[in-house]
């Protein structure tokens, strides 16, 4: 029997602050403990939250590129529970009018696009964090991350199956760093997800019992621990059992979920509108101004990539993976520049470069795009000198390795090692001539219609020229030559 | 120099009859001498306020003087000051010290005013009768044996039995006004908003409002003149031009349309009180004011809304209070839940767990429609009714409480007896408005009855300029307290 899986996500996207949502305080990862807390989020007595105008203009770039409603008038909630970690025992949020409502993200997966509808996003701070280890018995508090902003977006469960769940995970982390409104680094908690999970015998049933899973901290994680959950409950399920509603913990070493409490034990927040706070109310006139501020979003960047470079679907899918892999791709073709029309031609090179090679080194240093030894301005020099013919693709490649080793610019690497591609007919037909009177057998073979000869001839001609003959040239004058 | 009031203070000041250090050493004796018996103080640090008399005598013969410079207050010990303990009446902050000034605490030493000492109140601002104090009850100087008022009853006392010529209170149902009420003095709960919450500690944070307390309106002017004005650490704070709050001191009360709520002058109101405001009244007549009738429909709903929403918001507000990062934390625990449960039970008066019990009750799932959402509804209708009163009066006038000052142990075992005390003085903060209680006679046990005065939004100015008048022709706000003698 076959079953739907039901996914719907919940991810705290950490907003790109300098300060804190409520305080002054600086938002940096890293610093030593308790350094970056100030009086407002230790919650001494007497302190009061102000908030933090550039969250705001965060929250709506998000509801903008969604195509969300932005509540002209949204409201802060104090959500009440005591841990050490969480200062005032009171963390700020909204509750009942989210300053985002609504929206969409369309996703693409398993060979088809799918639009998942969002149900809100609200704008919240952190908590701290507790410390288990290293204090004998006793927990360790750092408040460095208390009152930092989050963004906490919702979605519709409009996710099926784990592979969904992960597109859409991805597709929301690409546009959240896309407008720059997170750093989306993953490893140090800016982009954190949780998946509710369900499943049903059949896409007309009701939904089932869900539960929701915590700490995926990679994108993979959440694959695997959707898949587990999933199983669990269709085995549950199947063996006559039933899906209690709960929160579980997903632990990687084991590859499962564990129950971490369940709906019984949920806690009552007691949710009221924090009077310390003013509703935020939103205004026209800002709302424009911040439109005005966004950047050409991945879809329509996507789709212009298309039409103007001529890219398959599958390369424009990964030239705009990240804004920052688009940008580098855009200005690498610019930097080419050179003669009128031959823009489409000069995306294709760029577009394998930076798919391919450039791809390659940055996966193998574990580098991000941003921090490429190679600025995309150096590597359109590098391409312009395949272009005009004088570096062959592979002698490229070797001067590539050595500006990622910081050699320099191209034209001094190629002047340096010597690589520069001999073109010259006169020469490459003394050279050929001299090739085909010193290999008189391969000649023969040749004729009597042996292809291997000709590659061996080729290969003559260049070991002669150190690698540093025009191989197109080579061969159409062997060709020509050998009649 | 002990019962002078503060321009008088100022000009003995300005024409060098007295220096800074002088009158501080002055009150300070006085503080010595009356203390332990009417226990106003919770600290008095005589050294830091002789260092800042000194300061203020350095600056004045620099030429750098204002009204305020080397006036010795009392500060209630809710606003955070750096360097001397802060502990809101509390176990749970008998040793905490502030690493910053309140907002108010740094207009007054920008003023150049030096602080005497912070002052008793009922723990966390919870009560009326400053019996909730960890540090013990404040006694009335009228009646040792009665109470003073609360929460702000140090402050009261401090200024009533002059060991302090004025100082500050803050007022969330009628801290202020009912124990200068019940003490003979005059105080001021301004609009909300116009006074920064920053480093106020909070009880609750849409009511909490600071103010002046003094012997006259004249006063509580200068002192607001220093304490009110924009701060931008407070998000509710009200962003409006300096004003000078004495400017309507010699306003005539001629064509002044005072407003005479029936609700207040139901039953419950001492006849002792009834006749002294009703002279009151008469006074105002004679002096070319007209008195309206007014309805304020909804009062008797005042104190239930409030006894909803002030513990609602404290249950919160007081959260932070769990032992984690500084304050009271309990020394034997077994885990996390313990540490919280004991050092709450330890740190908390009765009053305060009793407020947060309720106000934890009334925001659970299945409670908050019917208690907390329902009073949010009806605090507009209170407001709503001041709105269209307003519409026919200038000002309302009636008693600041029902009675004068009760025995200590009277009431504190029966709250709701307590909360009714405050009948009068609830419905200006929920609706956010300015009130006023100054002194206007006695009742027949001798102990002084309180006057309240309430305006339309920001009319604090106006408010003093119609008490000043009356305090021109009456000298209730100069009687020194029986027990208390000069």
């Amino acid at each position: 029997m076959s079953w739907e899986i039901v996914v719907g996500i919940e991810t705290h996207a950490q907003l790109r602050t300098q300060s804190k949502i409520f305080s002054g305080a600086a938002t940096a990862f890293g610093a030593a403990p308790n350094s970056q807390a100030c009086a407002v989020d230790i919650a001494l007595p007497g302190v009061l939250p102000v908030l933090n105008r550039a969250a705001v203009e965060h929250a709506v770039r998000f509801g903008l590129t969604i195509g969300a409603t932005l509540s002209r008038r949204s409201v802060f909630a104090r959500k009440n529970y005591f841990y050490p970690d969480l200062p005032k025992g009171y963390q700020i949020s909204q509750y009942e009018l989210p300053i985002v409502q609504g929206g969409s993200l369309t996703i693409h997966a398993n060979g088809a696009s799918k639009t998942i509808r969002v149900t809100r996003a609200h704008l919240e701070e952190d908590a701290g964090k507790s410390l288990h280890e290293d204090f004998h018995g006793m927990s360790g508090i750092d408040l460095n991350r208390a009152g930092t902003a989050l963004l906490e977006i919702v979605t519709e469960p409009d996710l099926r199956g784990a592979k969904e769940a992960v597109a859409y995970a991805r597709a929301l982390h690409a546009l959240v760093t896309w407008i720059e409104i997170c750093d989306g680094n993953m490893q140090e908690g800016s982009f954190r997800c949780d998946a509710n999970v369900s499943v049903r015998r059949a896409a007309d049933q009701p939904l089932g019992t869900r539960c929701e899973i915590k700490n995926l901290n990679s994108f993979r994680f959440m694959e695997r621990a959707i898949e587990y959950e999933a199983q669990r409950q269709i085995g549950l399920l199947e063996g006559g059992g039933t899906v209690i509603q709960e929160t579980r913990l997903y632990d990687p070493e084991r590859d499962e979920t564990r129950p971490m409490r369940t709906k019984e034990d949920a806690q009552d927040y007691r949710y009221f509108p924090d009077p310390d706070l003013l509703p935020l109310v939103l205004s026209e006139s800002e709302i424009e101004s911040i439109r005005a501020t966004l950047p050409e979003l991945p879809e329509a960047r996507r789709a212009r990539f298309i039409a103007a470079y001529r890219l398959s679907e599958y390369d424009a899918a990964a030239l705009t993976a990240s804004k920052a892999t688009a940008d580098y791709f855009e200005r690498t073709v610019a930097g080419i520049g050179g003669k009128q029309g031959a823009a489409q031609e000069h995306a294709k090179l760029a577009t394998n470069w930076v798919t391919v090679d450039l791809a390659a080194k940055l996966n193998s240093d574990d580098l991000a795009i941003e921090l490429s030894p190679v600025a995309p301005e150096r590597l359109a020099k590098l391409l312009s000198r395949i272009l005009d013919q004088t570096l062959s693709n592979k002698m490229a490649k070797e001067v590539f390795d050595a500006m990622w080793a910081g050699e320099g610019e191209p034209d001094a690497i190629i002047d340096r090692k010597g690589l520069r591609q001999i073109s010259d007919a006169a020469a490459i037909e003394k050279l050929v001539d001299e090739v085909l009177a010193a290999n008189a057998r391969q000649v023969e073979d040749y004729r009597a219609g042996k292809q291997k000869a000709f590659n061996s001839l080729v290969g003559q001609v260049m070991k002669a020229t150190g690698g540093r003959a025009n191989p197109a040239q080579v061969n159409e004058l062997l060709r020509r030559k050998l009649g | 120099m002990l019962n002078a009031t503060l321009s008088e203070l100022s000009a003995a000041l300005a024409e060098k009859r007295i220096s800074s250090v002088e009158l501080a050493r002055l009150f300070l004796g006085r503080i010595e001498r009356l203390n332990a018996e009417l226990n106003a103080f919770i600290t008095v640090d005589a050294s830091l306020a002789l260092a800042q008399a000194h300061r203020a005598d350095r600056d004045r013969a620099a030429g750098k003087a204002g009204p305020l410079t080397g006036i010795p207050l009392a500060h209630k010990d809710i606003f955070c000051t750096k360097g001397l303990r802060t502990t809101c009446g509390s176990r749970m902050l008998e040793n905490f010290v502030s690493p910053y000034d309140a907002h108010v605490i740094e207009r007054f030493e920008a003023a150049g005013s030096v602080l005497l000492g912070k002052t008793n109140m009922d723990e966390f601002a919870m009560g009326s009768s400053n019996e909730t104090s960890y540090f013990g009850p404040v006694r009335n100087p009228w009646d040792r044996t009665l109470v003073p008022g609360g929460s702000s009853g140090g402050t009261a006392v401090a200024v009533a039995a002059r060991m302090a010529p004025a100082g500050t209170g803050t007022d969330t149902g009628g801290s202020i006004r009912q124990p200068a009420a019940l003490t003979g003095i005059c105080g001021l709960k301004p609009t909300y908003g116009v006074v920064s919450r920053y480093g106020m500690i909070a009880f609750a944070s849409s009511l909490d409002q600071g103010g002046p307390m003094a012997k006259c309106a004249q006063d509580l002017a200068l002192l607001m003149n220093a304490m009110a004005g924009f701060d931008a650490r407070d998000s509710t704070s009200l962003e409006r031009p300096q004003e000078d709050y004495g400017r309507e001191l010699g306003r005539s009360l001629a064509g002044l349309r005072i407003g005479l709520p029936n609700e207040y002058a139901g039953e419950g109101i001492e006849p002792g009180v009834r006749r002294a405001v009703d002279e009151a009244v008469r006074w105002f007549e004679a002096q070319g004011a007209k008195t309206v009738p007014v309805e304020l429909p909804n009062t008797a709903l005042a104190v239930p809304v409030y006894y909803v929403l002030a513990p609602a918001e404290a249950s919160s507000n007081l959260s932070r209070f769990d032992g984690v990062r500084y304050g009271h934390r309990a020394k034997d625990y077994a885990d996390l839940a313990e540490m919280y449960s004991r050092t709450r039970a330890e740190g908390f008066g009765a009053e305060v767990k009793r407020r947060i019990l309720v106000g934890t009750y009334v925001l659970s799932h299945g409670y908050y429609d019917a208690y907390y959402l329902q009073a949010q509804k009806l605090r507009r209708l209170i407001a709503q009714d001041f709105a269209a009163a307003f519409r026919s009066c200038d000002v309302i006038l009636g008693p600041t409480t029902p009675t004068t000052a009760f025995p200590i142990g009277a009431k504190i075992d029966d709250p709701v007896q307590m909360y009714l005390n405050d009948i009068f003085t609830i419905p200006a903060p929920l609706a956010g408005l300015p009130g006023l209680s100054i002194p206007c006679g006695f009742d027949d046990k001798g102990l002084p009855v309180g006057l309240q005065l309430t305006g339309g939004y920001f009319s604090e100015a106006q408010l003093l300029g119609i008490a000043h008048r009356y305090q021109q022709a009456t000298d209730w706000h100069l009687r020194v307290p029986t027990e208390a003698p000069l």
